[in-house]
This record gives structure tokens, C-alpha cells and sequence, in this order.
């Protein structure tokens, strides 16, 4: 219950938290939303000697869009997220998925650059993020790089972003109109991670699926992006058959965690089952249902 | 029963039995003013936090207190040996057994208590924590009961190695606890050889948690000046925990207090002396200073009273009409390291006899086997009434296991066995005299009210379909209100309980009951009982319960207690209260006492009813020269009450649940409850309980277990795992109920508080079951977490998409 | 570890006090400034007893360090009454039995405030799923959500206050 001790830092520039990150490499954690780092404090698995608190950094807040993209800030929360009307006109996954995470308090500091970074395969945003194809803004004392959610997550806690960078934001293309999308989340209930979970995002052409991409939440160390599963629905004209053969191909590529939720069998089972229901419904909603 | 309507009027505003009045004690509450545990402060109060062990079963080698000693703000490090002095490294519990305070030579489940560091604030009591040094040499660890008695396997409690009984009768293996029967063996394995029809079943009720929001906790004081002990701590029983105290410290009894103030929610969870109890009164003794001990919730849920584990094996013998003609159950209790769990001292294995259900079974007998394994001790917890929801579980369980069998309708079976209303006062075979009942009138006014006829019609489509969708029935009789003298006692403490009334001049009242709420509403329906036979507002009544000082002896809340024993005995005072009452009317109007009747709210003359005394002119006349020569002055009432009998509420509950055949997923389409506790005194917080009941059952029946791997790890002991159902879960409830008066008791009433939770369960249960219950599954084990249920979807084939 | 100065505004007033960066906010308002309205009843920021209003969000404040909340405003259940009179979700939560042993009340009824800021005519749905961040054993949430419809109503009815 009672965090160790640590000095505390709240900067209120981005640069200013990167220098503070360089002085105190590994004894420094910095502090997002706080819900997933603060718990794992006050059970003592963590005991960093320094936060380095984003909060104050108003350079990581905002949304907006610009040539087609959006920009979304990483210390936005997830209700920011919900709220955001901007989003849920052009890239109405992501609040979908904010929706399904956590409940009301929490969604009030939980941030979009926190749950991405933290690499817990557990966490929402990984998935949505490979579904939208979006890119992560990451700057560190060497500077700014843009590099793609596909290919960021290594493994669990583990990802691209390097021991001096912060993830600053996130870019997403506007979707175009008549985009489908859905994000069908198991869960043991409201609050809990996903037993597992599937992020859908297409566009139809006629009857056709133009274009595809599932993604799937906590059926391996890390979000992973259906690649086969997408395939067989690209180009072609979506039907039960077609469906079920996604969900196998989705299924193959689960390595699930055990876990009380669930077995490795029953999660790769239900990550099929969320690949079926997210298809499904991102279909409806491309087809004006 | 007031008959004109300006009598009417004068009963309203007394808002007693009946009324569904706004409570009293909501006025603190609502605006964070309550005074729970952790809320108090006293000066120079020092914060325990204790040592725990990561291992199930291990020996402890050493304990380095150095480290820990130097983190600023630590003022001590508190060990066995340090209660070895005062002979406390030990205690005995409420259930005949010992139990280690804190660990000497050998942990025996994992989170053991194993030192408590005190320190100046909770902050650096933490710190102190994570720099106590243990060293231990792990031992194998027992996890599942079944193998506690094999031969060769690791004797669990050393301590008591040798003895040959722990309070329950002989023991046959060192992890042997107790073996308790109830009924006739020799007659009932007699029917079971001849019957037409049996069926047989093992049935898990897997470990679950009360987990109440507030955790356990105290506040110890010590004043070494007055030699005077005072505990503030979460205790549903604060004046058998005053004697525990008592006899374990030395203190007479009579300078401990013990203050149960507002409690965040008990379920049976506050119910036995935990060691963060026991090491904060030594460690307030040894100081001289306030200690306080509040648990986290990971301790609460890995160390403080559990509830079930139960391995039941549930036989039935029948005729081929599914009339029941004999009853066999036994259980293997698995207790954990030590007996804790409170106990009638006849009764190690609670009313667990109550298994015959609402059913009229000739013959009967049930076993229960206790054994230990390396898991934290507990067993009787969780609205349970003593083992009630274990009993009950088994017999509506079995009783549709039945009805499957020989394809009766599940209902219908019910009715063919069911206790008729005229049968009662009804003794069952294993020996409990069910006080009254109309079951066939509860379950046929619930199977109208949901249209059940339509329920099955409706199912039978939906099977057609391949869809699932069950119907759960329970008809349960509970057993509450501990107890009969002569049934049962705690540490050979009777289970009376008693009231206290004192009307004060002014004519408003206070009484003081045994009791202990920690959210049942009792300071409002206690002042609704004795506004009711007083004829004074319940505005006007306090109660208080609690504070040992004030309070008169009792034996506190837990299994439904409070309303059977302790609004007996509110009642029963003041119909003393009432009857010197009438002596002075009497006397004021100058007639003899049995010309006067009760009206309401006062005594009138019969025939002359202009001429009339209220209670409250009655109340300040009995502290005037104006009462009969030779009377006392004042008017008090007190009554000790022992109950001539357990209580006995019923009822019927049906759920309708509809089951996602691909994912395992259950949803609650409807859950209608219908519920009678005798004599209703605040509908309104009946109602309330029966939510609360449900949703707890719901919890259960739906996902909750403590769960452990092979190691004796606890694997589910956070909010993370624990399922504690939220707004969004939990279904909506439907109440209903029917008036069956208890006739021993002075009010007809039962208490409810449990039944919602002990007739839930099952109901829960058998509507899963059923739903698979064409496909030929006759049991699935709880809890039915969309994991566990897609387990028998799968294994069935039922989730294959075309 | 020193003690930082930090302030803030709680429940109408300034309070200044001193405090380790790992104080967490709860201990803070309970011990420090003795408002034990707001209860702990978990360490895995699951519960929700500790709900209390900063900067107009309802949070966990035993997932906040009392640092944050340096310059804010904090609103805990000893804040909702306004010169004396109790707000309408303290007078629907008794009115309609929404607490038993008053432990979660706090709590819900902070985060009801807040809901209800937010949504002033929630359906009944929205009324559990907004609630959803706060846990109950005693009521079995049914009477809780009536609170906050009634409350509801009675706030709009009376030009939402």
C-alpha cells in the first residue's frame, strides 16, 4: 500500500523531462497516468529513486488534426479521448476502444502515450494503434523520430522506445468515409483487462474489402497485428466463410499468457471469437447499419 | 392493530414494525462522518504493519530485526519470542483449536503472520516491513484436502502433533481436525441399498471471501496509569472478543472496553480474533501508547476468514415418483492451518444438519471430515449462517440432480416433497424443529409471478435452436438466530442475547442491545421494534450497540442473529417497560390495571376511553412521588433472551439465464425473489438486504474463488482477480414475499440478511446447469466464470460455427 | 526524505501542509487534514471508496501523490453540503436506502456529483456503467442508481445545481 521513496520532478517541458530522464537514467520512471506504474509502487514491484511526473508538460496534451492526420498528444487521457469529437468523427476506433478500459476515475488519468509505452500486452491501445496503422512521435536527447505501432512492441514491457525518449505523440490517419471499425473486448468484467480482444479497421469498395487490418489485445506477449487473418478477407467479398477462416488464421498466431482469466486454449478460443464479432461489426457499421 | 383512522394516524407517526421509515444512522454516513477504525486517532498512536510469509509451509530459521530497527520512525519489531514472555505467541480460537499469533519455529500457509513492526506512521511502518530479514527453509505444502490424510504426509501443525483431539473428538491422522455426523448411518445406508432411485454427485463449494469494503483492523489502547484496556477494532461480536481478551491477557474483564463503532460491512469476516488484534494489544501494553493495525485488502483477502471449501459428495434416495426417501451427504472441510472459524462448541461443522432442506426426507445423515492443509485458516464466513450455505447448496443441487434423473420438472419435484404447511412445527430427521412455513404457497406465487409455464415453452424453442437458456430454482429454509441454550454456545458462552430500554422523563428512550450492525440498520429497526410495543416515536428511541461499557452482554451479528434473538429481547424489555407502565396508568386514573386496554400509544379506560395515560405522561409520572406505594422510581426494562428455538425464513427464488454459447458468458435475465422472514419491520431495509444478499450470491455463484497453485501460492488475493461484481454486472432484482410468523417468536419475526445469499447460490447454479441440463449435465462446479462454463461448451461441441 | 510544502484548495478552503513526493493523496486528506470522509478500502485502485473531485475530475486519490494535487481543487463528500444543506445526492441516497454500512458511500457520492455534472439525464444504463468505478457489497447497487436518478431529477427540476 505504501510506495518506497523517491524524489520527485514535474517539469513542464518536454525538453526539460528529457534532460531530467538523461541525469537519472535507470533510476528514473516517468509517471504518466499513473494507474498502471503507481499500483506496481505501492506493491513495491517498482521502486524507481525518481519520477520524473509528465503532467505538468501541456506540449503533451491536445488533439488535432493537420493534412489529413491526427495528432494526438500522449498525455491525453482516455476520457479526453471519449470526449473528443474531433476523434470520433476521424478516427472513431480509438475512443471505441477508451471506452473499454478501466472505468470513469481511472479514465481521467490513464493517458493514449502511457498505456502504449508501458508494453503491458494486456493494455488496449497496442492493438487499436496497429489497427490504425498509426506512429508514434518518440523524442529523445538525439532528437525526434517517427516510427510505426507495426514493429514497436517487442515483447512484454518491452518496446522500441529507448531509455533516454519519451513518446510524445501519436499520429493517425483521418479514416475516409464509410470506414468500419470495431473493438470487441472479452472481459471477466467492466474494468478488467481483455481475456482477449480484436481490433478491426476496413474500408469497403461496393461489396468488396478493399483494405483490412485486425489486430489482437493479450493473446501473446505483445499486441499483435493478424496479418494472415487480413489477407484473407482483402480483395474479397466478406462472408461467414471468410470470416471463420480469419478467426483460424488469427487464432494460429495466439501465445497466450495463463492466466486466471483464462487457459492458453480458451484465450486463443476467444481471441477467434473477438476476431468474428469485430469483423462483423465493423462490416455493419461500413455498410451504414 | 390500530382500527379507527385517528388511531391509524397516532401509529403512523409512531413509524414502528411495518414502516418503511428512512434510517436513523444515515445522517453520519452521507456525509462522511462516520467513525470506523481507521478514522481514529489518538495521541501518540503508533502504526503496526506486520511480516509476512511468502511461503506456504516453511521453518523459520532466523529473523534479522536489525535493519529494520534503524529505518527512521521505527520504534520496535515485534516477534514471538516477544510474546512468549506473556504466554500470547499463541491464542486459542473461537473454534477449540490454537493458532499462532505470530509464526515460532514453522509458517503454515502463505501471508502467515510473522512480525509486526511499529513505527510512528504507517509510511515508515512499511518501510520497516520491507527491511525485516527472515530466512526459511520451505517445507512441502498441502494444497488440496484430499491428500492432508494420506499416509506420510507432512504434518502440517507440529504443535499439536500429539494431541488426540482439538476440541471435536478423536483424530485419526496429525491433519485430521474433527470428524462430526448427524442422523441415522445404519437407516439411511439401509434405504439407499433398496431404493428404487439414487443419485449420486460430487459437489465443490469452492473457497471464497466475504471481502466486506473496509478490511479488518483496531486501535489498541493501553492506559497503564488506570491499568484499563481500550480496543476499538472491527468486530461483529465485540463482547465475546472482551472475554477472549480477558482470559488471554490477564486484564479482568471488567477494565477492558471493547468499541465496535461503525463497521464497513462484516459478512461473517469480523467475526474471529485475528493476530494483528492480539499483537496490537501487547504491543499497546508493552509501550504504553496507542498501537494501530489496519490490514491492506491483499491481506484481508489471504488472511482472514474464508469461507466454504467444501468437497461434498450429495446422495439421494428415491421412488421413482422423486419422492425423496433418504438423504446422505458428506463433506471434506478443508479448514486451512488452523480451526479459527467460530463454532458452537456441538457444532465444529456449523448447521450444516439443516440439509434436509424444505424437504420432508425420512431418513438422513451427513458427515463432515475437517481436515488442515497449508492455507490461511477459516471456514465460516460469508452470510453463511454457520455452514448453512454449504447445507443448502448440497440439497438444491441435488434435488434437481434428481428431477433430471427421472425427467420431473424441477418445480414439480419441489411440491412432492416439500414440508406441507400443516405439518409444521416440523422436525427433521437430523433433529431441527422448523418453526413454520408454507413453501408450496412461496413457490407458487413465484412460478405465477415470472409466467413459468412460458419459461419452459420458451426453452424448449431455444434448445431447438441450439441456443442455451436455463431456469434455476431454490427453495431454501434457512436457520438462523443462534441460539437455544440448549443446542448451542461459543466457549460454553450461551448465545442469548439482551436489551437495555431507559425511558427518561421527557418520554423519549434509549436501549442498548448485544448486537453489533456493521450496515443492517439497526439503530433504526431495533427503535422501530420498541416504538411499535412502547407506543413512543422511533425518532425518539436511541439504540446503541457496541461499546462493551454501555452495551449489556451479547453475543453479537453474524448468522442472522440479530432481529430473532436481539428484537426478541427488545421486545420482551419493553413489554416489561410496558407492563410497569400500566401499573402506573392505573394507579394515575385511578382504576385497577385490568380496566385499561392499549391503544397505540397509550392506556385507556375500557368503557371510558376519554380517560387515558400516553407513555409519555406515564414517563414522567414514573419519576414523580405519582406512581403506586412501594414501586421503584423510573421506568427501565432489561431482558436476557435465550431463545427457545433457531428461526427458520424461507423462500423462492427463480432465475432465468441466457448463456453465449461461444464465449461462456452468462447473462442474469431475471431473478425474482421472493423471501419470508416472518414479521417485516423495515421493508424497506429488508429489501435492501435482499439486493445486497443477491448481489454477494451473484458474486459467488459467478466468479468468485480464492485460488491457489501447487505450491500453496495465492494466486487471486486482489480486487484484480477477486470478483466483486460492479454496477454493471450485477442484475436487477426482483423482490416479492410472503408472511409466515415465527410463533416463538414475540414478534413473529425470523431475520432475512442471510437467505438472499444462501437461496441465491443455488439458484444461480442450478439456472447454469440447466441450461446444459438437455444435453445430459447433471452438475457443473462453481464458480460459473465464462472460462469454466466454456469448458462444458466445448467439451460438448456446442461452439462450432457452421 | 524532506518534506515539500505543497497547497491546495479542499473543499472550499486553502489548506497548505507538508509532505513526502510518495505521500499519496488519500493519506493525505485523511491524517494530515483530517477530512476521513474518503475510506481506503483496496491497494490495487480498484474500488473506488477513495473517489474524491480534483480540478472537476473524479480520480482515485490513493492513485494520486498529494504532490499533484499542488495548486488544485479538491472536493471530498465533507464539501458537498453548501451552507448547511445537505446536496440532493445526500438527501436520494437516504431517501431511496442507497447505503447500509456507509463505507463506499463517500465515495459514490462524490463520483455521482461528478456524473451528474457530466450527465445530467443519464438513462439508467448510464447511470451503471458511470458508476462503474466504485464498488458496493452491502446494496447491490439497485437503490444507488434510484439515488441518482432521483437526485437527478430533483437538480434539473431545480435548474441543475
Amino acid at each position: 500500500m505504501i510506495p518506497g521513496t523517491f524524489e520527485y520532478h514535474a517539469p513542464s517541458t518536454v525538453d526539460e523531462a528529457i534532460r531530467l530522464l538523461g541525469e537519472y537514467r535507470d533510476e528514473a520512471k516517468l509517471l504518466a497516468g499513473g494507474h498502471s506504474l503507481l499500483p506496481m509502487m505501492k506493491l513495491r514491484f517498482a521502486e524507481p529513486g525518481h519520477l520524473i511526473d509528465l503532467n505538468r508538460v501541456q506540449a503533451l496534451k491536445g488533439i488535432r488534426e493537420q493534412g489529413g492526420m491526427i495528432h494526438i498528444g500522449a498525455m491525453t487521457t482516455e476520457n479526453e479521448l471519449i470526449a473528443s469529437e474531433l476523434l470520433r468523427k476521424k478516427c472513431p476506433l480509438i475512443p471505441e476502444a477508451a471506452r473499454l478500459i478501466a472505468d470513469p476515475q481511472v479514465r481521467n488519468c490513464g493517458t493514449i502515450g502511457g498505456d502504449i509505452a508501458h508494453g503491458d500486452p494486456g493494455n488496449d491501445h497496442p492493438a487499436i494503434m496497429l489497427a490504425t496503422e498509426a506512429s508514434f512521435v518518440l523524442r529523445g536527447r538525439g532528437g525526434e523520430r517517427v516510427v510505426p505501432a507495426d514493429g514497436f512492441f517487442l515483447g512484454t514491457y518491452s518496446t522500441e522506445l529507448k531509455a533516454d525518449e519519451i513518446l510524445t505523440e501519436i499520429r493517425v490517419a483521418s479514416v475516409p468515409a464509410g470506414t468500419g471499425y470495431a473493438y470487441c473486448k472479452l472481459k471477466r468484467k467492466t474494468g478488467d483487462f481483455a481475456t482477449a480482444a480484436a481490433a478491426v479497421q476496413l474500408q469497403l469498395d461496393g461489396k468488396t474489402c478493399k483494405k483490412i487490418v485486425i489486430a489482437l489485445t493479450n493473446a501473446g506477449p505483445t499486441a499483435l497485428k493478424a496479418k494472415e487473418a487480413a489477407a484473407v478477407l482483402t480483395g474479397k467479398t466478406v462472408d461467414d466463410k471468410l470470416i471463420e477462416q480469419a478467426a483460424q488464421k488469427a487464432m494460429a498466431i495466439c501465445d497466450p499468457a495463463e492466466d486466471l482469466r483464462g487457459d492458453r486454449e480458451y484465450k486463443t478460443h476467444m481471441a477467434g471469437e473477438m476476431t468474428r464479432r469485430a469483423i462483423r461489426q465493423a462490416l455493419a457499421r461500413a455498410q451504414g447499419k | 392493530m390500530a382500527t379507527t383512522a385517528e388511531a391509524v394516524e397516532r401509529e403512523q407517526k409512531l413509524q414502528g414494525v411495518g414502516c418503511s421509515r428512512r434510517r436513523k444512522e444515515d445522517a453520519r454516513f452521507i456525509q462522511g462522518k462516520g467513525t470506523y477504525v481507521d478514522d481514529i486517532k489518538l495521541p501518540g498512536m503508533l502504526f503496526g504493519s506486520i511480516v509476512r510469509s511468502p511461503y506456504a509451509h516453511a521453518r523459520i530459521k532466523s529473523i534479522n530485526k536489525a535493519k529494520a530497527l534503524a529505518v527512521p520512525g521505527v520504534v520496535a519489531v515485534l516477534t514471538a519470542d516477544d510474546l512468549k514472555p506473556v504466554n500470547l505467541h499463541w491464542m486459542p480460537t473461537l473454534g477449540g483449536d490454537v493458532q499462532a499469533v505470530l509464526a515460532d519455529k514453522k509458517v503454515c500457509f502463505q501471508m502467515q503472520e510473522v512480525a509486526m513492526v511499529l513505527a510512528t506512521d504507517r509510511y515508515a511502518a512499511a518501510d520497516g516491513v520491507a527491511q525485516v530479514e527472515v530466512e526459511y527453509d520451505e517445507l512441502p505444502a498441502i494444497v488440496d484436502p484430499h491428500k492432508s490424510m494420506a499416509p506420510g504426509a507432512p504434518v502440517i501443525r507440529e504443535d499439536i502433533a500429539d494431541k488426540k483431539e482439538v476440541g471435536h473428538g478423536p483424530r485419526t491422522h496429525p491433519n485430521h481436525i474433527f470428524t462430526w455426523e448427524a442422523g441415522d448411518k445404519a437407516g439411511t445406508d439401509a434405504v439407499f441399498a433398496n431404493a428404487p432411485v439414487t443419485v449420486r454427485e460430487e459437489i465443490l463449494n469452492p473457497r471464497v471471501h466475504p471481502c466486506p469494503m473496509e478490511t479488518c483492523g483496531c486501535v489498541a489502547s493501553f492506559d497503564k496509569v488506570a491499568g484499563q484496556l481500550t480496543v476499538y477494532l472491527t468486530s461483529q461480536a465485540p463482547h465475546l472478543v472482551r472475554t477472549v481478551v480477558a482470559m488471554l491477557s490477564g486484564i479482568p474483564e471488567s477494565k477492558i472496553r471493547l468499541v465496535g463503532g461503525d463497521i464497513g460491512g462484516g459478512f461473517g469476516n469480523k467475526v474471529p480474533v485475528y493476530p494483528g488484534y492480539v499483537v496490537a494489544i501487547v504491543a499497546s501494553i508493552v509501550t504504553g501508547v496507542p498501537i494501530k493495525w489496519i490490514e491492506s485488502r491483499i491481506e484481508n483477502l489471504s488472511t482472514t476468514g474464508f469461507a466454504r471449501d467444501y468437497h461434498g459428495i450429495g446422495e439421494l434416495a428415491a421412488d421413482k415418483d422423486g419422492r425423496i426417501q433418504a438423504l446422505r451427504f458428506t463433506a471434506l472441510a478443508d479448514h486451512g492451518a488452523f480451526n479459527s472459524h467460530v463454532s458452537a462448541t456441538k457444532f465444529p461443522a456449523g448447521l450444516f444438519s439443516i440439509c434436509t432442506g424444505s424437504y420432508a426426507i425420512p431418513k438422513a445423515y451427513c458427515r463432515v471430515d475437517a481436515v488442515y492443509t497449508n492455507k490461511a485458516p477459516g471456514g465460516v464466513a460469508y452470510r453463511c449462517s454457520l455452514r448453512v450455505t454449504e447445507a443448502v447448496y448440497l440439497i438444491e443441487r441435488m434435488i434437481d440432480i434428481l428431477a433430471q434423473k427421472l425427467n420431473i420438472d424441477k418445480a414439480e419435484i419441489r411440491r412432492r416433497n416439500f414440508v406441507k404447511a400443516e405439518q409444521f412445527p416440523y422436525t427433521t430427521a437430523l433433529g431441527w424443529t422448523l418453526d413454520s412455513g408454507n413453501y408450496r404457497a412461496a413457490l407458487d406465487k413465484v412460478l405465477k409471478a415470472v409466467n413459468y409455464e412460458a419459461l419452459r415453452k420458451e426453452q424448449a424453442e431455444k434448445r431447438a435452436r441450439g441456443e442455451l437458456m436455463g431456469i434455476g430454482i431454490s427453495t431454501f429454509t434457512e436457520i438462523v438466530g443462534a441460539g437455544p441454550n440448549k443446542a448451542c454456545d461459543i466457549l460454553g458462552i450461551s448465545l442469548f442475547d439482551s436489551c437495555d430500554i431507559r425511558v427518561n422523563p421527557t418520554g423519549s428512550a434509549i436501549a442498548r442491545l448485544g448486537t453489533m450492525s456493521q450496515g443492517q440498520g439497526h439503530a433504526t429497526t431495533y427503535a422501530q421494534i420498541i416504538a411499535t410495543e412502547l407506543g413512543l416515536s422511533s425518532d425518539e428511541i436511541q439504540i446503541e450497540e457496541g461499546d462493551t461499557d454501555k452495551a449489556p452482554y451479547g453475543a453479537g451479528t453474524w448468522g442472522s442473529r440479530s432481529t430473532p434473538v436481539g428484537g426478541a429481547a427488545a421486545a420482551v424489555a419493553a413489554r416489561k417497560v410496558k407492563a410497569k407502565a400500566q401499573k402506573i396508568a392505573a394507579h394515575l386514573l385511578e382504576v385497577a390495571e385490568g380496566d385499561l386496554e392499549w391503544d397505540v400509544d397509550r392506556f385507556k379506560v375500557k368503557g371510558n376511553p376519554s380517560q387515558a395515560k400516553t407513555m409519555k405522561e406515564i414517563a414522567m409520572a414514573a419519576h414523580t412521588s405519582n406512581i403506586p406505594d412501594g414501586m421503584e422510581k423510573g421506568l427501565d426494562g432489561s431482558e436476557y433472551y435465550d431463545p427457545p428455538n433457531m428461526t427458520y425464513p424461507f423462500g423462492a427464488y427463480l432465475c432465468v439465464v441466457d448463456i453465449d454459447r461461444f464465449t461462456g458468458e452468462t447473462k442474469v435475465r431475471r431473478f425474482y425473489a421472493l423471501d419470508d422472514c416472518g414479521t417485516r419491520i423495515n421493508p424497506m431495509i429488508i429489501e435492501g438486504q435482499i439486493h445486497g444478499g443477491l448481489t454477494e450470491a451473484y458474486a459467488v455463484a459467478m466468479g468468485q474463488q480464492l485460488v491457489f497453485d501447487s505450491g500453496g501460492n495465492i494466486l487471486s488475493n486482489s480486487l484484480m482477480d477477486y470478483f466483486v461484481p460492479t454496477a454493471v454486472e450485477t442484475p436487477k432484482w426482483e423482490t416479492d414475499y410472503t408472511v409466515t410468523p415465527s410463533p416463538h417468536h414475540p414478534i413473529g419475526a425470523k431475520g432475512v440478511a442471510e437467505s438472499p445469499h444462501v437461496g441465491g447460490i443455488p439458484c444461480f447454479s442450478n439456472a447454469v446447469v440447466d441450461a446444459f441440463a438437455h444435453l445430459g449435465v447433471t452438475h457443473m462446479d462453481m464458480p460459473h466464470s465464462a472460462f469454466n462454463v466454456w469448458k462444458t461448451i466445448h467439451k460438448l461441441g456446442l461452439d462450432k460455427h457452421a | 526524505m524532506a518534506k515539500k510544502p505543497i497547497s491546495f484548495m479542499l473543499n472550499g478552503r486553502k489548506v497548505e501542509t507538508l509532505v513526502e513526493p510518495r505521500e499519496l493523496l488519500i493519506h493525505v486528506i485523511r491524517e494530515q487534514l483530517n477530512q476521513t470522509g474518503s475510506h481506503i478500502g483496496c491497494e490495487t485502485s480498484h474500488c473506488g471508496a477513495c473517489t474524491v473531485d480534483l480540478n472537476g475530475r473524479s480520480v482515485k486519490s490513493c492513485t494520486v501523490l498529494a504532490v499533484q494535487a499542488e495548486g488544485g481543487t479538491v472536493l471530498t463528500v465533507e464539501g458537498l453540503p453548501k451552507n448547511g444543506t445537505l446536496h440532493p445526492l445526500q438527501e436520494a441516497f437516504t431517501q431511496e436506502h442507497g447505503l447500509q454500512c456507509g463505507y463506499c458511500t463517500p465515495g459514490m457520492l462524490v463520483r455521482a456529483y461528478r456524473f451528474l455534472q457530466e450527465n445530467p439525464n443519464p438513462t439508467e444504463e448510464q447511470i451503471r456503467f458511470g458508476m462503474s468505478g466504485n464498488l458496493c457489497r452491502c446494496t447491490g447497487y439497485m437503490n444507488i442508481v434510484k439515488a441518482v436518478q432521483s437526485a437527478a431529477k430533483k437538480m434539473q427540476a431545480a435548474g441543475g445545481k
